[in-house]
Order: structure tokens, then sequence, then C-alpha cells
């Protein structure tokens, strides 16, 4: 790797909006994987429409974090010029792609969860970050319908489509609880109106995602372990893979544009 | 290729209020919902649309190609039939 990562100044907004962007662009990638490879031509613009809708997302925040932290950086040096340990996003987001199966429920878990917030988000007292809620709640409101019944085709389709389904449950429900998880600066900022805290948005998504799994005729795991650490930059093996290839060119070639 | 979970579905979008529903093409889908959303993504992404319908291929009847002769032929010497003989005010609009 021939350029050096950027050190960025983490007040608590600056984290805050770096995260959320982290949780976009992560997604946003992971679903970029499917271009040319998903089963169908439809689910392929599907997939692709969703993970533009994502990056789009990630470069307002991303826009927004630099401009808070006011020390030159922009949404490309957030993106392309820190490393695995300054990343920020969930675990369940960088997760690989698996089947098609483990994608859905990832986006499904996911999605249920950004839709609530995003909403909820429109009432922050941070403008900027309202005007991104408004724009991404629809974006999400679409992604969790697409989620939604792809899943309960694939828990109600097939002996094999609903096992695979049922499986990536399984093997992915253990990274939810992070979403609902808050460190101090993030309460700070809950205090103040900027954030929301997102344990008040868990019943909600609970009942969504409950309603879908039973009609999909799957089951949810009783299991209440979770994993935590995305947040704080300790990473799954999988998050170095993947920033490797999305930084790839620019720490390949420097400023590079096209 | 057979494709018996996933059958073929006739796109129609309407860009504009006002207009009618115009063929757009076709795409596979499990059943009307999915078919609905498959149509949004492969048809709409650049702000074509703001309605869309979406009819199982089945469900179409279509003319024989060849009986063309008969069914098409004799409206071609009819010109007195296209409206070009008197003006159409502008406050019409689309027609």
């Amino acid at each position: 790797m021939a350029v050096a990562n950027i050190q960025v100044s983490e007040t608590p907004l600056v984290l805050y909006a770096l995260r959320r962007a982290d949780d976009a662009l992560i997604l946003g990638h992971r679903l970029s994987e499917w271009c040319g490879h998903a089963p169908m031509l439809e689910e392929d613009m599907a997939l692709s429409n969703i993970a533009l809708d994502l990056i789009g997302q990630a470069r307002e925040l991303y826009s927004y974090a630099a401009k808070v932290e006011g020390k030159g950086n922009d949404e490309d040096k957030l993106a392309y010029l820190r490393d695995v340990r300054q990343y920020r996003n969930l675990l369940l987001l960088e997760q690989p792609n698996g089947d098609f199966a483990q994608t859905l429920v990832r986006q499904f878990f996911y999605s249920a969860f950004a839709d609530l917030y995003w909403r909820a988000m429109m009432t922050s007292r941070d403008a900027t970050l309202a005007a991104i809620a408004a724009k991404s709640e629809k974006e999400s409101a679409y992604h969790l319908r697409h989620a939604s019944e792809w899943l309960i085709r694939l828990g109600d389709g097939t002996e094999e489509s609903h096992r695979r389904a049922q499986d990536a449950i399984d093997h992915l429900w253990a990274f939810t609880g992070e979403m609902f998880s808050v460190d101090d600066g993030e309460r700070g900022l809950i205090h103040a109106g900027i954030a929301i805290d997102p344990a008040s948005l868990r019943g909600r998504w609970l009942q969504t995602i409950s309603d879908v799994v039973s009609e999909a005729t799957l089951v949810l795991p009783q299991n209440e372990w979770m994993q935590q650490g995305g947040r704080a930059g300790r990473h799954s093996e999988h998050l170095g893979h993947l920033l490797s290839e999305l930084q790839s060119m620019q720490r390949t070639f420097p400023g590079l544009t096209w | 290729m057979a494709t018996p979970n996933t059958p073929l579905w006739e796109v129609f979008i309407r860009s504009r209020n006002g207009l009618a529903h115009k063929h757009v093409g076709s795409l596979h889908a499990s059943d009307a919902t999915m078919a609905l959303q498959a149509a949004r993504d492969i048809y709409t992404r650049r702000g074509e649309g703001l309605s869309i319908w979406v009819v199982p291929s089945t469900a179409i009847t279509a003319s024989d190609p060849a009986e063309k002769g008969m069914m098409f032929e004799p409206a071609e010497s009819k010109i007195y039939r296209h409206p070009t003989f008197y003006e159409v005010p502008e406050e019409v609009g689309h027609m």
C-alpha cells in the first residue's frame, strides 16, 4: 500500500456521521459484488440499485463528517484512506454475501432497522442529518420491502430455499444486537437531540422482523448473546479483504480520477 | 430457458399524468408483487415512471402475423382517417 492512512479527529459528531457512512458504504460495496453474478437479471439490477442508494447515503454522510471535522479531509479520503481499524461499521454489514439467502437476510435485518432509524432521525436537531434522513428513509423503506418479499418467498418456497434462509437467519442473528448499542459519545448526542436512541427502536424492529419471519414459515433464534466490536473498530477478518479491493486503486494511484 | 418458478410478465409504464401506460418490456418474476418490484428496479431507474402495470404475458392474446394482410392492409388506403384535415386547438393537449 503506497499511501499512508489519514488521521481523523473523531469528535462525537464526526464519529457519529462516520459510523453511519461506513455502514452505508460497506453494505453498498457488498451488494455491488453481486453485480453481474446475481441469480437472475432482475435481481442483479435490484441489488445494484440498493447498492447505489447506500453509496449515495455514504457520500453525503462522509462529506458531512469531513465538513464537521474541518481538517481538509473529504469523502474520498475518508472512504479510501482509512484502514480497517479506523472503519466503524456494524459487523453485520461486512459479513460476506454467502448465498442469496444470506445476502437477503443481512439486508432484511439491517433495512428493518434503517427504515425506523432514518424515520426517527428526520426530527434530529442537526439540520444536515435530518435532511439526509429524509432522503434515506424512502430508500430504506423500499430496501425493506424488497428484502421482506424475498424472504417470505425463500422461506415459504422450496425445501432448499427454506433451509438456506433459516441457516442465514441463524448465522447472522448474533450480529443484530450491535445496531442497538450506544457508547458515551453517542449518549451525549442523544441528550442534545442530535441523535436518537436506537434502543428505543428495538421493540418495533423485533415486531417487524418477527411478522415477516413468521409469514416466511421461519423462526428467529432464541439466543441473546450478541457480537460487538465494529463500532469501536474491531472487525471480523472479512473487512480487511473488502477494503483491500475497495481501496486498491486509490492506494496504488493516489488521487486518480476518471 | 424454462422458468417454471418465474414466468414472464409484460411491463407498462405511465410517465406522466394524463398519458397512457406504455409497454416498455418484459421480465421474469415469481408473482405479481415481485414483478412490480422488479419492474420498478429495471424500468424506472432514471425517473421514467409515475405508475407501473404488470401483466402476465400469458394473458395477452396476439394477432396472427399470417393474417397481416387481412388485418392491416385495408387501413392503408384510407388516408382520410388521418386527422390532418383540421387543426387541433393547443388547449386540447395530449390526444
